[in-house]
């Protein structure tokens, strides 16, 4: 089991998630975040008062997936989240101890692959 | 020179009551273009907020100079059939002296229509918002309120052959409603839709807003129709309360065709029902009686209503559905006047209803004439502007979002990692100062 963080531009969130939808990876969590990587920084100006915008919103994709599942997410969220210029994101992949599902006490593997209805 | 509807047939002496009402409705007038601009910020994602709202504010600037330079003269200056003259351009002979058949100085006036042009150049930027550049956005604005809105506005108001023919229109269901949506409708045709739009979720993101600015619409609303008489006379009073009976029928109707449709009854659509049934009662304010201020109150809903569910599923992007709320509901309010104005309560004309066809032929021609004039106009300004210069800001740019882009400003910044850069300094050489909440 691996949990798949992905940090990606707010504007490719939707393609992540189509992206993801498509790779038949369920089980998605994001959140808005704030970071620095090789950007440049934007200048804003409000009135008097200039800055340099030295973070940039981002959005964090978070995913926990079984190992056969580890390279279809890295693959949809590289495709989703790509423009081809600086800013487009990072992967990072860590190994994950435990997963229990709350609500049947499932564990690891099963916990992590979703329910099919 | 008096082109006016003969409702003023009075003396040519200014009234301090009438002039102290038209002031104030000035002012309330140009409050609903602020209130246009919260609605439509409410309306757009959050990337967009201020670029949205500085439209608005644009069209303050540029159609409130437009207006002074030569718009006015065109719209009121003289019967010409198709436009005014110059006589009144750069304000010459616009004093305190009465305009007309009004006992407002002619000042007033000048200002009370002024605020006309500045709402109609803001709403029909409901059409390319999220993806125009605000420049040509600028340069659009300026030349739209001269081609279009003063034209529209001397056919209407200012003595052109509609209003010289027989055509009722009280506060602007030509220039002003029709005149926007069917521009708005050209120019979303010509700039395009949004790149995202018909693949994403493209939802309004602050829902008060919306609610608020559609509040302060209606608010506004009262000085726009009930100022329409000039004064405190009967005309403008009847359209004053008009201008809240219809929309609160546009409301109730709406709730139903909510709940037929959802099961729910929505806060934007609320939202949008007080708009349409302002624009509604806007042709119609002083011509027509309560009960069929509130019967048109209902109607108008049902057209407006189907529009603005069925055209988000066209390639078209006319983004916040100004035809929809504003040139449908004009258009449906000019009808009517056909059918139902009556002698009795306006003191002028009657409409089909009450015996009278001529003023429904008056009121078909005017629904005809003026969205295919708006249409094309708009049209080949647009065009004709692309020629020039780029109207639509780059892909990525649209992706970043307008605020950042076009203004270099964020509707909601937090501050966080913000780098503070002294003038003197000069952006090369930043000074770092720690900004509260930075980590």
């Amino acid at each position: 089991m691996k949990l798949v963080i992905g940090i990606v531009r707010p504007e490719k969130a939707n393609d992540v998630l189509e992206a993801l939808y498509r790779a038949e990876v369920r089980g998605v969590s994001m959140s808005r975040v704030q970071g620095h990587g090789g950007e440049l920084d934007r200048v804003e100006t409000y009135r008097g008062t200039t800055v340099k915008m030295g973070l940039a919103d981002k959005v964090r994709f978070e995913v926990a997936v079984s190992d056969e599942f580890v390279d279809a997410t890295i693959e949809a969220l590289c495709e989703g989240a790509r423009t081809g210029e600086v800013g487009d994101g990072k992967i990072f992949v860590v190994p994950l101890e435990r997963a229990v599902r709350i609500r049947t006490g499932e564990t690891d593997k099963s916990a992590v692959t979703p329910v099919v209805k | 020179m008096d082109t006016l509807t003969p409702i003023l047939a009075a003396a040519a002496r200014v009234d301090t009551g009438d002039t102290a009402w038209m002031l104030t409705a000035t002012a309330l007038v140009l409050f609903m273009t602020i209130g246009l601009g919260l609605f439509y910020a409410g309306l757009v994602r959050s990337k967009n907020t201020l670029n949205t709202f500085m439209m608005c504010i644009g069209a303050m600037a540029v159609a409130g100079i437009t207006w002074a330079l030569v718009g006015y003269s065109l719209a009121f200056d003289g019967t010409g059939d198709l436009v005014g003259g110059l006589g009144y351009a750069f304000l010459k002979d616009v004093g305190f002296e009465p305009f007309g058949a009004t006992t407002i100085p002619h000042l007033v006036f000048f200002a009370f229509q002024g605020t006309f042009c500045i709402i109609t150049v803001a709403l029909v930027s409901g059409a390319v918002v999220e993806r125009m550049r605000f420049g040509p956005f600028l340069i659009f604005a300026a030349l739209w309120s001269l081609l279009v809105y003063s034209v529209l506005a001397h056919w209407g108001f200012g003595g052109g052959w509609l209003i010289e023919g027989g055509t009722l229109d009280f506060a602007g269901g030509i220039a002003v409603e029709m005149a926007s949506g069917f521009s708005a409708l050209a120019a979303a045709l010509v700039v395009g839709a949004r790149k995202d739009y018909g693949r994403q979720a493209l939802l309004p993101h602050n829902a008060v807003f919306v609610l608020l600015g559609a509040g302060i619409l209606w608010f506004g609303w009262f000085g726009f129709n009930g100022g329409s008489g000039f004064g405190t006379g009967n005309a403008g009073v009847l359209a004053f309360t008009n201008t809240m009976l219809t929309p609160a029928c546009t409301l109730a109707t709406w709730f139903v065709l909510d709940l037929i449709r959802g099961r729910k009854v929505t806060a934007i659509g609320a939202a949008t029902a007080i708009v349409v049934g302002c624009v509604g009662i806007t042709p119609a304010g002083g011509f027509i009686s309560p009960a069929w201020a509130m019967v048109l109150g209902v109607l108008v809903t049902f057209p407006c209503y189907a529009i603005i569910v069925w055209r988000p599923r066209t390639r078209v992007d006319e983004t916040l559905d100004v035809l929809a709320a504003h040139g449908t509901a004009g258009l449906v309010g000019i009808l009517f006047i056909g059918f139902f104005a009556q002698a009795d309560w306006n003191g002028i004309s009657d409409g089909l209803v009450y015996g009278n066809a001529d003023q429904l032929l008056w009121q078909t021609l005017a629904a005809v004439a003026t969205p295919a004039y708006a249409f094309v106009a708009t049209f080949l300004l647009l065009k004709l502007m692309g020629l020039v210069v780029p109207l639509r800001a780059t892909e990525r740019e649209e992706a970043i979002g307008m605020d950042v882009t076009q203004h270099g400003e964020e509707a909601y910044a937090s501050g966080e990692g913000a780098i503070l850069v002294t003038t003197e300094a000069g952006l090369e050489g930043p000074r770092p100062v720690a900004q509260p909440g930075a980590a």
